[in-house]
């Protein structure tokens, strides 16, 4: 199975991210994330960072989880490569835990590709059939 | 039926979609569009013209401009304004990279006498203005500087130092929005925009040194102070990584309240509140903010870019009259006044991807260019010109006083990297005799203007229409991007 792909938008980039489980779909969409920004094999894996999130459903969490890995990379100024998730259900909705690993950018050695703006909703969607499918599409 | 059936022409480069062809619609829409760019538009986008044209509230016309295409719930190149008793504000009406805009700086210089000097303002450009993904301001702020440049907006830059008490004169807003509230805007939002502040940013944004190549209307470019063969500077920037939180952080406020509000809506993205909820007005202060470290933003650049001429060319900024022309906001939330159905009305107008383009009179036109309405700066994309309109009464009768922003993408980045070569790009250009630095190969790639409509089109339709009228065109010497 494909970890994830990307799919065309006129002004933007779509990606699909798969999995067997949810925590492993929402893993590979962490590297579809870091492979728009940059080419996360050129990335080592140097410094952990975790974080925890909350949401109502699936996709919202999918948003929040996406919305948080952009947070990190720009405010800490680092790529990251390797993500460990874990998410349960709860009374009102979903918990997730991460931690990601990376490494502080340096542009010398990382590539350099596009800078994400945002995390849009649109046609953003959770599926599962054999295995799960997450689809985001994020703002250029 | 397919719905651009459903459209009918007005009058040349006018097309109406009547309110008539659904239920829901409170009003009709409008495109300003020639017959070309109408056989080319996206069915989606006519789409969210009608969707957006359902929103309560909402007064006369759902517009889409001659740069009109698909967007996030609503369309990018769209105009849509609400009443201030029964409307709504929605974030996706004014889109992720809040005052995201452009800026002109005019100069005394002409080709001779930077001729010599460009590769060197160039290299010097690109260093001294941080740009491209991942990149860091110049400057630190601490937590309480991030909150005065939210509040205050270019009015810090300038106590702090970034240019000329004057330069706020010519600033939409004067560079400030006072509804602007530091303590709505999220940590996230602060966080994200204390390491930016200061920087261009990436993508279509960019910097250029550019040269007045052609003037259409001469009384009103001597008015703007704009003369052929001068040289001068524009930057296409934004409210980076700050206005991206404050919208995200709102799609998800505005997605739970539209919810609670019973709003019906056909596309989430369409997430509004009602304009007397404390939702909306919490957005409208938060937007607001950010609008504020957008121009604090361009603001700085403003300051760096004169520095560089000045260190390059060895005189001071004032001899070389480096004054700034203008600087429009196209992606923002204003409350206006504006005539509906012969009665002054205060609306709140939402333009996304659309430049306010006042005509004659508007009180909020610096008093130098009143008569003649207010600069309408359109971008070009890499390589290609950029354009000088001015505001009219048509736009004031037609559009709530908007015009295009630009040229919108046609072609995917994937579909443009393929298509183009960053060397083959570069290498024309040069030919052409314009210099580029960039952060990498794929954004010159990416960025192709062949990815992008071409934005001659795009003012052409402008003027036909009389929604802003042609001034002048400025063409590249040198771009810097992200």
């Amino acid at each position: 199975m494909k970890r994830f792909e990307y799919f065309d938008v006129t002004a933007d980039i779509g990606f699909i991210a798969y999995g067997n489980t949810l925590n492993e779909a929402f893993e590979n969409a962490g590297l579809a994330i870091f492979n728009i920004i940059s080419d996360t094999s050129g990335i080592d894996s140097k410094i952990a960072k975790s974080f925890e999130i909350t949401s109502e459903d699936e996709v919202s969490l999918l948003y929040d989880y996406l919305e948080e890995l952009l947070f990190y990379h720009e405010i800490d100024f680092m790529l990251f490569s390797d993500f460990s998730v874990n998410i349960s259900k709860t009374d009102k909705g979903y918990n997730l835990k991460a931690t990601i690993n990376g490494e502080a950018i340096d542009w010398d050695k990382h590539e350099r590709k596009s800078e994400i703006k945002a995390i849009t909703f649109h046609m953003m969607d959770v599926k599962k059939t054999e295995h799960y499918e997450l689809r985001a599409i994020v703002d250029l | 039926m397919a719905i651009k059936d459903e459209i009918k022409k007005v009058r040349d480069n006018v097309y109406e979609i009547p309110g008539s062809y659904n239920k829901k619609m409170r009003a009709s829409g409008r495109f300003y569009i020639d017959d070309e760019s109408f056989d080319a538009l996206e069915e989606g986008a006519v789409q969210q013209i009608v969707n957006v044209a359902c929103l309560p509230g909402i007064q006369r016309y759902s517009i889409g401009l001659p740069d009109i295409h698909f967007g996030y719930g609503f369309p990018i190149g769209g105009v849509a304004a609400f009443s201030l008793r029964n409307g709504i504000v929605s974030p996706g009406g004014v889109g992720f990279d809040i005052n995201c805009g452009v800026r002109l700086i005019k100069s005394n210089l002409t080709l001779e006498d930077v001729e010599d000097n460009l590769d060197e303002l160039t290299e010097k450009l690109f260093k001294n203005i941080p740009s491209g993904v991942g990149s860091k301001g110049r400057i630190r702020l601490d937590e309480n500087e991030i909150n005065d440049v939210l509040d205050y907006g270019a009015e810090w830059a300038v106590n702090n130092g970034y240019g000329w008490p004057e330069d706020l004169e010519v600033l939409e807003e004067n560079g400030r929005m006072e509804d602007a509230d530091s303590s709505i805007v999220s940590d996230k939002a602060k966080k994200r925009g204390i390491p930016q502040l200061g920087s261009l940013g990436s993508g279509n944004h960019f910097l250029e040194i550019q040269i007045v190549d052609e003037i259409y209307n001469e009384e009103v470019a001597d008015v703007f102070g704009l003369k052929k063969g001068m040289i001068v500077i524009m930057i296409h920037s934004g409210s980076r990584g700050c206005g991206h939180q404050v919208c995200s952080d709102y799609l998800r406020i505005m997605d739970k309240a539209y919810k609670k509000y019973k709003i019906n809506l056909d596309d989430r993205q369409l997430a509004c509140a009602p304009l007397d909820s404390k939702e909306a007005q919490n957005y409208i202060q938060a937007m607001a903010a950010a609008a504020n470290y957008a121009w604090a933003n361009r603001q700085m650049m403003t300051h760096w870019v004169r520095e560089t001429f000045e260190d390059v060319l060895g005189k001071s900024a004032k001899d070389m009259e480096m004054d700034i022309v203008y600087d429009v906001a196209h992606n923002i939330v204003k409350m206006e006044t504006h005539k509906v159905y012969n009665r002054e009305e205060d609306l709140l107008v939402h333009r996304k991807g659309a430049t306010r383009a006042f005509g004659p009179g508007r009180e909020e036109i610096p008093e130098k260019y009143r008569a003649v309405g207010q600069p309408v700066l359109i971008p070009g994309t890499m390589g290609t010109a950029s354009y000088v309109l001015h505001g009219t009464d048509i736009a004031m009768e037609e559009t709530f006083g908007s015009t295009a922003h630009g040229a919108g993408r046609v072609l995917s980045r994937s579909k443009a990297k393929k298509d183009f070569s960053a060397d083959e790009i570069t290498e024309d250009m040069e030919k052409r005799g314009i210099r580029i630095k960039a952060t990498s190969k794929n954004v010159i790639a990416e960025e192709a203007p062949g990815a992008y409509k071409d934005v001659d089109s795009v003012v052409r339709v402008s003027d036909s229409t009389g929604i802003a009228k042609l001034v002048a065109k400025v063409k590249p010497l040198a771009v810097t991007k992200g």
